[in-house]
């Protein structure tokens, strides 16, 4: 746990001394203000609009934070070759992925609250009520789905070499889940056997990200979600980070880092 | 004198990615042992595979057959390596880093309490020079502050066994002085120190025994007089042992 934590640590550092998640959270944070300042239509409910805009400018942020930090992890250890001296310590190809894990997840977990932060003050600053409630089960949702982004691209960072063709193919994943994972079902129904099948195992094997889509919980200002659903989903979430996790390790349990 | 590094009927092939090249041998069964307090030099010419020996030895290349062993531990357990200093020919670390986060990371990779980390980093950074540097990130080194940092994190351990891949290679006559007088306070120490080198001069003044590799087999092993035996020197020595002949003149 100790070399876990070791490992986590330097991520972190890492996240805070580069300028990618500095970038993406000032443009958020302008593009917000930009939006808050004008009123169309003197419409009351204006506010939601700038809600929904901030939370998916907040989804779409803290994705490319999840996906480009965690591609490059691996890759960029073989390149720069600081991947010798490191496990050339009394440290284990588990515990260096796991370290790498924790470090993403909690890189990730520490730039959404940042965000939520901002979020939150934008939304106070408009409605003069903070909805707690639903800030909270949507931020921890949205982690715990990053969490699954995270697994899913540190398995994808041993198989890919390159840092870019991972981080393409994770977006391009993740998208295909959040957008057309959810209506699998419905298209299988339409097709004939054994297509229906296939389309139906894929539906119930892929992780369901969009369960994590809390959005129109805070923008809506709706009641929370009952905490047993909460914790049954951050149960799924944990179960496949536990196999994108299992996969990464046995990937790179055998593989040569000279 | 106690046996530290053994290796036994070491081989290693590698697979080509190039269908028709099939595999290459890296290592041809290697048998090598080196005592308690020895500097020992690991010699051969380019390809010979020395760098895999070591890459098999920190447990970054499986063996193809035989066996290695750190302190009678098999090297691929991680516990092997608690006691080693390793020092790559390359010296690359963490560019957002400065010295001495660097230092203390490995520190908590060692499980050095703080108290020990915070005055091992004081010395190893007074040891090899970097003091005033010492908060400065290492993209902004140069290539011999970075090789100082470098033996600097293989020293942070205090380790019994030190493996050092070319650790002079691309510095200047101050580098590698330094480096020679690092090596050498650690004989005094009673440290091993298994080093490879092209510095066939510097091999020479401060190794107890010399091994000499070629084409992954073991051509010569033995104290450095015995391998120069009736040659001037370890370098005539060598260009015989790896087969080198002058061309004749036109």
């Amino acid at each position: 746990m100790r070399n876990t934590i070791a490992v986590a640590g330097i991520v972190i550092k890492e996240l805070y001394r580069r300028k990618d998640f500095y970038v993406l959270f000032i443009v958020t944070i302008l593009i917000c203000l930009v939006m808050a300042s004008i009123n169309i239509y003197n419409d009351a409910n204006v506010v939601r609009y700038i809600k929904e805009v901030c939370l998916d400018l907040i989804w779409v942020c803290t994705l490319v934070v999840a996906v480009t930090t965690t591609a490059r992890q691996i890759p960029a250890e073989r390149e720069n070759r600081t991947l010798l001296p490191l496990l050339a310590k009394p440290l284990t190809r588990v515990e260096l992925i796991l370290g790498k894990f924790l470090g993403c997840w909690l890189a990730c977990g520490l730039a959404l609250l940042c965000f939520y932060l901002f979020f939150g003050a934008l939304a106070a600053s408009r409605e003069h009520h903070w909805f707690l409630t639903n800030y909270l089960q949507a931020g921890v949702m949205q982690w715990f789905m990053l969490g699954m982004v995270v697994a899913l691209s540190l398995l994808g960072s041993l198989v890919f070499a390159a840092p870019s063709s991972n981080a393409t193919i994770c977006f391009v994943i993740i998208g295909g889940i959040l957008f057309v994972g959810r209506h699998l079902d419905q298209e299988a129904l339409q097709l004939a056997e054994p297509l229906r099948g296939l389309v139906l195992c894929l539906y119930f094997v892929l992780p369901h990200l969009e369960f994590y889509d809390l959005r129109d919980l805070v923008v809506q200002n709706w009641p929370p979600v009952a905490w047993e659903y909460i914790g049954l989903a951050l149960l799924y979430a944990v179960f496949y980070q536990f196999i994108f996790l299992i996969g990464a390790c046995l990937v790179f349990r055998r593989k040569a880092v000279n | 004198m106690s046996i530290i590094l053994k290796t036994e009927k070491l081989r290693v092939e590698y697979r080509s990615r190039e269908i028709r090249q099939g595999t290459k041998v890296a290592l041809h069964g290697l048998d090598l042992e080196v005592g308690t307090g020895e500097v020992f030099g690991f010699l051969g010419p380019n390809g010979a595979g020395k760098t895999t020996t070591m890459n098999v030895l920190l447990g970054f290349v499986p063996p193809t057959s035989g066996s290695a062993y750190l302190f009678g531990i098999d090297v691929r357990q991680p516990i092997a390596r608690q006691r080693i200093g390793y020092l790559p020919e390359l010296t690359y670390y963490y560019k957002f880093l400065n010295a001495e986060e660097l230092l203390r990371f490995y520190a908590k990779i060692f499980g050095l309490p703080r108290a020990v980390a915070d005055r091992r980093i004081a010395e190893l950074l007074k040891l090899v020079e970097l003091e005033s540097a010492a908060r400065r990130p290492i993209k902004s080194y140069s290539k011999g502050m970075q090789q100082r940092v470098g033996l600097a994190q293989a020293l942070i351990n205090d380790p019994d066994l030190l493996v050092l891949d070319e650790p002079t290679s691309g510095l200047d006559p101050l580098g590698r002085m330094k480096v020679r007088e690092i090596i050498q306070r650690l004989k005094n120490e009673g440290k091993t120190v298994f080093f490879s080198s092209h510095e066939l001069g510097e091999v020479e003044s401060v190794c107890d025994r010399v091994a000499i590799i070629h084409q992954g087999q073991l051509k010569a092993i033995g104290r450095v007089a015995e391998i120069t035996g009736t040659h001037a020197n370890l370098e005539k020595a060598f260009l015989e042992i790896v087969g080198y002949q002058k061309e004749p003149a036109s």
